[in-house]
């Protein structure tokens, strides 16, 4: 499969008053054509601010982005200057927000704020750029589109914006879509809509997703791969199967330890003592060290190598290493 | 949507009503009368006057004779200047008030708009500190003080404008700036706060991630549902207008209505202040209807006197 999108050691900061804060610290990843990977991690961990840096979106002042390339087609989007992102935005990636309660501008109409994007972007003529929106609206699920394109968004429900919301980022059919916790401001049984309705678009457009989420049920449901980010890194990135079956970081380990399960008997949930690290001055090894139950010395002093465990599997972390291995194996 | 305008209708009248009715006993339990002044009339002459304009009947029979006037639309013959009537003065004076107010109002709100949105895109930048020093100064420079200084600098230090009088559109600039200062500092301040709200709104992100240009994202996007509270303040800053026009109009030399209202007091022209009462409110009133009608015309969540339908 080819690689639309690769993110190569992605640095990102925010300059405030009490000093630099490191969000995004060296991340990683490839997307691949037509698959969906899931970023999670906990709140702060610098999952939301990846993706926004992606589509150049972090406002700066005050967020900056230090270091790294964000190759889009091997194109480089951090050298681009605004008026040509601009043009990459929406036409070849494009986001979905958490919120759809608020993610729609409430004086305008949605076949207004469906049009304006292809318009924009492919000049089309009204009529034209009319069609397409009533396609759109076919395809993410909503009847009487012809109706509902001249309504404005408080006379839709909250799975209802969703999914005008999910029509007006694939309006221009663009390769990659970015959804920022498309599902956490949603009640379940609408999530489950809306995860089916990503998984439907997908075989039908081929559009790359990448799913930012804190929600592991979420991921399991939709994701082909999965990262996993701690204090502004990717510590572990894998297949689903690979990270949900033979977890290998002690914080993946955690997360999934602290996910209520109906399918296990006595299933007791385990929450991962402690805190994540301040990011004004992160530690210099392993910032989960402090949370970790197999810490060892190295892990406060020096950051791990990654290791690769198969061809999609990587992990950070000095437990791969031989010699902590050998350890494990003597007890 | 007909019974909310009937409603308000209703509504509005009674408004009027009961201004009318205030203004009127409020006015008759000030001590004075039109006719006593430091000259002493005669007292059968004084008597006569009284008797000639029914002031000597009791205060209920005066007030439902005005009432009954004033619904057939005549306001009544000036006491003072006794070959006028009212509706005359009014007819008069309302074209030129009108002409200076509307004008004040315009300028208000298109520069008051126009320096908010500046400072608000360049929040904390250089041009936002200026925009908003200018809008401290315009609000609390009381709209005389700034009359003064204009004819002092504009028209005796440097005459590029006339002094006073209302006859050309260069005679008014100076009276129109002076009037618009104030409001265009309310406005402005208020545009730039909500301005900077709205632009961090979520939608305003959607907005950004579509690839949309900054002056799209601003006019199409941000300015709309910026403006909501600013429409909001337009009917009370529509009536400090009108009232700043008394005194601009003083200053000035501009025969509009706030001559007539302020000598009217000053004589007890009960017709006259009556006259004036009751269409300065009537503006307001309206005025307020307007703001209404124009919030359903900017928030398509605001339908005035529709349920919300499903």
């Amino acid at each position: 499969m080819e690689k639309i999108l690769q993110v190569k050691d992605l640095h990102v900061s925010f300059s405030t008053y009490g000093g630099e804060v490191k969000a995004v610290r060296g991340v990683s990843f490839d997307l691949h054509e037509g698959e969906t990977l899931a970023i999670v991690g906990e709140s702060g961990c610098g999952k939301s601010v990846t993706s926004q840096t992606i589509m150049k979106l972090i406002p700066n002042p005050p967020g900056k982005i230090t270091g790294g390339e964000i190759l889009f087609k091997g194109k480089d989007l951090i050298k681009l200057k605004e008026p040509e992102m601009r043009k990459v935005r929406g036409a070849n990636i494009s986001m979905i927000f958490q919120d759809p309660m608020t993610a729609l501008n409430p004086t305008l109409t949605i076949g207004d704020q469906i049009m304006e994007g292809i318009k924009q972007h492919e000049h089309l003529s009204n009529d034209q750029a009319k069609q397409v929106a009533l396609e759109m609206l076919n395809l993410v699920g909503i009847p009487n589109p012809e109706i509902r394109l001249k309504q404005y968004p408080h006379q839709f429900s909250g799975g209802m914006r969703q999914r005008i919301v999910i029509a007006m980022a694939l309006v221009c059919r663009p390769d990659v879509l970015i959804a920022d916790e498309p599902t956490t401001a949603l009640d379940v049984t609408i999530q489950a809509q809306i995860l089916e309705l990503f998984r439907d678009i997908q075989k039908k457009t081929g559009v790359s997703i990448i799913l930012i989420t804190h929600d592991l049920g979420v991921v399991a449901q939709v994701a082909d791969r999965i990262a996993v980010m701690y204090a502004g890194r990717i510590v572990e990135i894998g297949s689903r199967r690979e990270i949900f079956y033979s977890p290998q970081h002690p914080y993946t380990k955690g997360l999934l330890k602290s996910v209520p399960r109906l399918d296990m008997e006595k299933a007791e949930l385990i929450p991962i003592p402690g805190t994540p690290p301040d990011l004004f001055l992160p530690p210099v090894g392993c910032a989960f060290a402090a949370r970790c139950p197999y810490a060892m010395e190295v892990c406060d002093k020096v950051y791990p190598f990654k290791s690769q465990l198969t061809n999609q599997h990587s992990v950070d972390c000095w437990l791969q290493d031989e010699r902590a291995q050998k350890l494990v194996s003597k007890y | 949507m007909n019974t909310y305008y009937i409603k308000r209708l209703v509504s509005m009248i009674i408004t009027l009503w009961l201004i009318i009715t205030g203004t009127f006993f409020l006015m008759h339990s000030v001590p004075g009368s039109p006719f006593n002044e430091e000259r002493r009339t005669n007292e059968a002459v004084q008597k006569n006057l009284e008797a000639y304009y029914n002031l000597d009947k009791p205060l209920m029979v005066q007030y439902g004779n005005y009432l009954k006037q004033l619904v057939q639309g005549d306001l009544g013959p000036s006491i003072k200047k006794s070959s006028q009537t009212v509706n005359d003065m009014l007819g008069r004076g309302f074209p030129v008030s009108f002409e200076l107010g509307f004008y004040t109002l315009l300028v208000a709100i298109i520069s008051g708009i126009i320096l908010g949105v500046i400072a608000a895109l360049r929040h904390n930048g250089f041009i936002d500190y200026l925009a908003m020093s200018i809008a401290v100064i315009g609000i609390s420079v009381p709209n005389f003080v700034m009359a003064t200084l204009l004819i002092q600098q504009l028209a005796v230090n440097f005459p590029i404008f006339p002094v006073a009088t209302w006859q050309s559109p260069k005679h008014m600039v100076l009276p129109i700036l002076a009037l618009a200062t104030g409001p265009m500092a309310i406005i402005a301040r208020l545009t730039r706060s909500s301005m900077l709200e709205v632009l961090t709104q979520d939608y305003i992100k959607t907005a950004k991630a579509k690839g949309l240009s900054p002056v799209k994202i601003v006019f199409k996007h941000a300015l709309r549902n910026a403006l909501l509270p600013v429409v909001t303040v337009l009917g009370s800053l529509a009536a400090s207008i009108l009232t700043g026009t008394f005194v601009i109009e003083k200053i000035f030399a501009i025969p509009g209505m706030g001559k007539y209202f302020v000598d009217s007091i000053n004589n007890r022209d009960y017709p006259v202040i009556m006259g004036t009462t009751i269409f300065y409110s009537a503006i307001l009133i309206f005025m307020l209807l307007l703001v209404d009608l124009a919030y359903g015309f900017l928030d398509p969540r605001i339908k005035l006197g529709k349920k919300e339908a499903k």
